[in-house]
């Protein structure tokens, strides 16, 4: 058995989720159609759109379904940020760091050495030409949750976006406390197929679409409905809202107290104390290579990432831990393990046996 | 048989895949390891594509494969001295010191951390035994039109035992049919020739975008009397022996005999002016760990692809090392290596700082 570790870059999909899709493989179902089929499958998007809405503190209206997070984030910055300034920390996911700078003006945020957003940066960056503030709600490499709500208050007036991929299902999000205009969500990222995501957009604010030529989504994003992927979304944001719980902070604190007892100069990457996300940990070995941890820990059999991934797994030394301060061959030695629904205590003990010889090895300090 | 784990350095290409395929058939546990050496955006090397044909290949052949990022060593190891070396006057040859820092230095050194035995890559080069003194040394490849030896001269006794070279054996021919008949996807794949790291093949381009301004030395371009013939503008544009692009009109031909850093002089000679007699080498390694007697014949191969030249081994003191043609040879290009056979034997080789007029 496998252990996989690795749910910041996708989790697996939740059977309950993969069962609802499997109803409609096969089945024709544009939602749009006229006829019953249409019906049926226009009953399942709307139904899908309510628990995606729930998951967020959203109504249904709110929601627009998109390909995903990164056409999410697409979406609310080529929507409305063009001509102007888009505010930005510097741990943000590309998908909202190359977008802002291929719209206009990215004035990027640095973040302190903890990877943790600081409010007042980020309000003092803002001024009259800013069409769009863009905080992640949480860093899906080194953890940190971001104090959105607190920017959200402090520039009231401007448009505020905020990617919380890596965040919905992990902590409770809520788009009425947190403040923001424009959310972004990642069916993957909590048990839901890959190739769907959803853009929140509060009532009221209007966004130039990318995607023209018919009249689903209410106009926002044309094309026809992936029913089958929002369905699976659907179920996968239920379960993840029905067990938002602190059962992954208690894996990730045995797993962390295990490396500190039995790996000698392990560092924490990321928040130590504070708003951090529960699921994820994020470390270094100094005097090990992270890509050969990883490789030993997949012969092994267990996944783990060196950070964000990256196509064809390559690692350039992570930009979020550069922003943080870190050298290069320091940004170049993390880990990053990330937990979710699957996660289990003995997959936590497999990691604490393995790990401190293969630390051991990757140091050079014994033969194979 | 005993089974180790070994690394496979795979670019992509039909040959390392083939390499791969040679030491899963032999019984061995592989892990194929792409290397991303060259910065997004410069060259034709490391493309994504080439990651996903040698991903397709371990998938096929039932391995596991990843890609380590050594941009980093790259750079430092291979791409900064290759822009020195031009701004010095000399030509430089990058994937020789690529294969002796960064696949047989930096990449062995994660090999073993990953519990490895041996490196395999998809070089044409055969790994011999001296019989007098017991060590390993490089023989040249079966195809001698594909020999690689030229670019891995520096490798010693102790890294070629933990080296493999499984298509060494093979001709370009042979190693497309077995990829073909193993089903794998890079079969029929073209071959990539130029510097990998440098686009279209414009290294004078390249050294200019890589260096400030003033490390570039424009000057005169001179004949073998000191006539001034035209000017330049930069000596990174020039390589010793190069014809076209000098910038001369009309006249006989003519070829670029030397370059003179310091005062930024090209000079240009007649083809009988730009013959050299020999050449001098240094960092030179010696395969036996001692140079051959002085008086020695042995063949040196001054490019890739030139024949050896006959030759005899004037003076050998510690790592430099004279060589004289038997025959008044072609232009010796300094910043190039100079490597020295014996038959299908490479007995050493070195940098060549000059030729000998």
């Amino acid at each position: 058995m496998r252990v996989y570790l690795d749910h910041n870059a996708t989790a697996p999909l939740r059977p309950d989720a993969r069962d609802a899709m499997l109803a409609f493989l096969g089945v024709p179902a544009n939602a749009s159609s006229a006829h019953r089929e249409g019906a049926r499958a226009r009953s399942a998007v709307e139904a899908a759109r309510a628990e995606v809405a729930a998951l967020v503190g959203a109504s249904p209206a709110e929601i627009v379904f998109t390909s995903g997070a990164t056409e999410a984030n697409n979406l609310a910055l080529r929507g409305a940020g063009r001509n102007g300034t888009i505010v930005a920390p510097a741990i943000e996911h590309a998908s909202v760091l190359e977008t802002a700078r291929a719209v206009g003006d990215l004035r990027l945020v640095p973040v302190d050495r903890n990877g943790r957003v600081v409010a007042d940066d980020v309000v003092a960056a803002v001024d009259a030409t800013t069409r769009v503030v863009s905080v992640g709600l949480a860093n899906g490499e080194v953890g940190s949750v971001a104090p959105v709500a607190e920017i959200a208050a402090a520039v009231r007036g401007t448009l505020v976006h905020s990617d919380a991929a890596q965040a919905a299902g992990r902590i409770p999000v809520d788009v009425g406390a947190l403040g923001v205009d424009l959310l972004s969500l990642s069916a993957h990222k909590l048990g839901g197929p890959a190739g769907v995501g959803a853009l929140y957009v509060r009532a009221g604010v209007t966004l130039t679409p990318e995607l023209t030529g018919g009249p689903q989504e209410r106009g926002r994003r044309a094309g026809t409905e992936n029913v089958l992927a929002i369905v699976g979304f659907g179920v996968a944001a239920r379960l993840a809202r029905e067990e938002v719980s602190t059962r992954t902070t208690a894996l990730v604190d045995r797993l962390w107290a295990g490396l500190r007892a039995r790996v000698p100069g392990v560092v924490r990457n990321g928040p130590t104390d504070g708003a951090r996300l529960p699921n994820t940990l994020n470390v270094r070995f100094p005097g090990a290579s992270g890509e050969s941890l990883l490789v030993l820990l997949d012969l092994a059999g267990i996944a783990v990432s060196l950070g964000s991934a990256c196509a064809a797994g390559s690692a350039e030394p992570s930009h979020v831990l550069l922003a943080m301060g870190q050298d290069r061959a320091a940004a170049r030695s993390g880990i990053r393990l990330s937990l979710g629904w699957s996660t289990t205590a003995d997959d936590v003990d497999r990691v604490l046996d393995v790990l401190p010889h293969l630390v051991a090895q990757a140091r050079g300090e014994r033969a194979a | 048989m005993s089974r180790d784990r070994i690394v496979v350095a795979m670019s992509g290409g039909v040959d390392s895949a083939v390499a791969a395929a040679r030491v899963v058939a032999a019984g061995h546990e592989v892990i194929g390891i792409s290397l991303r050496l060259a910065r997004d955006g410069s060259g034709s090397c490391c493309s994504l594509d080439d990651f996903h044909d040698a991903r397709a290949v371990a998938d096929r052949l039932g391995f596991p494969h990843y890609v380590f990022d050594m941009t980093d060593a790259f750079e430092r190891h291979v791409v900064r001295p290759f822009v020195a070396e031009y701004l010095a006057g000399r030509t430089p040859n990058p994937c020789a010191r690529c294969n002796e820092h960064v696949k047989f230095g930096l990449l062995w050194r994660r090999a073993r951390e990953l519990g490895a035995t041996r490196l395999a890559t998809g070089h044409y080069a055969r790994i011999a035994t001296d019989p007098e003194t017991g060590r390993l040394c490089l023989r040249t490849a079966v195809d001698a039109a594909k020999d690689q030896t030229y670019f891995l001269f520096a490798l010693g006794h102790e890294e070629l035992a933990r080296t493999l070279f499984p298509v060494g054996e093979l001709t370009k021919t042979e190693v497309r049919a077995e990829a073909a008949r193993l089903g794998l996807p890079v079969a029929a794949k073209p071959e990539s020739m130029e510097v990998c790291f440098v686009p279209d093949g414009d290294a004078a381009g390249f050294v200019a975008r890589r260096s400030a301004p003033t490390l570039l030395r424009p000057g005169r371009v001179v004949d073998d009397a000191g006539h001034e013939l035209g000017r330049h503008g930069g000596i990174h544009r020039f390589t010793v022996g190069q014809r076209r692009g000098l910038g001369l009109a009309g006249g006989p031909r003519r070829y670029v005999s030397a370059i003179d850093a310091t005062t930024g002089t090209v000079t240009v000679s007649d083809a009988a002016g730009l013959r050299a007699r020999g050449l001098l080498a240094r960092r030179v390694s010696w395969a036996s760990g001692t140079p051959p007697r002085a008086g020695s014949p042995l063949a040196v191969r001054i490019r890739h692809r030139h024949p050896p030249i006959p030759a005899r081994l004037a003076a050998a003191d510690g790592a430099a090392a004279r060589v004289e043609f038997e025959d008044a040879g072609p232009a010796v290009t300094p910043g190039q290596a100079a490597v020295f056979y014996r038959g299908e034997i490479v007995v050493g080789g070195g940098w060549i700082a000059e030729g000998l007029a």
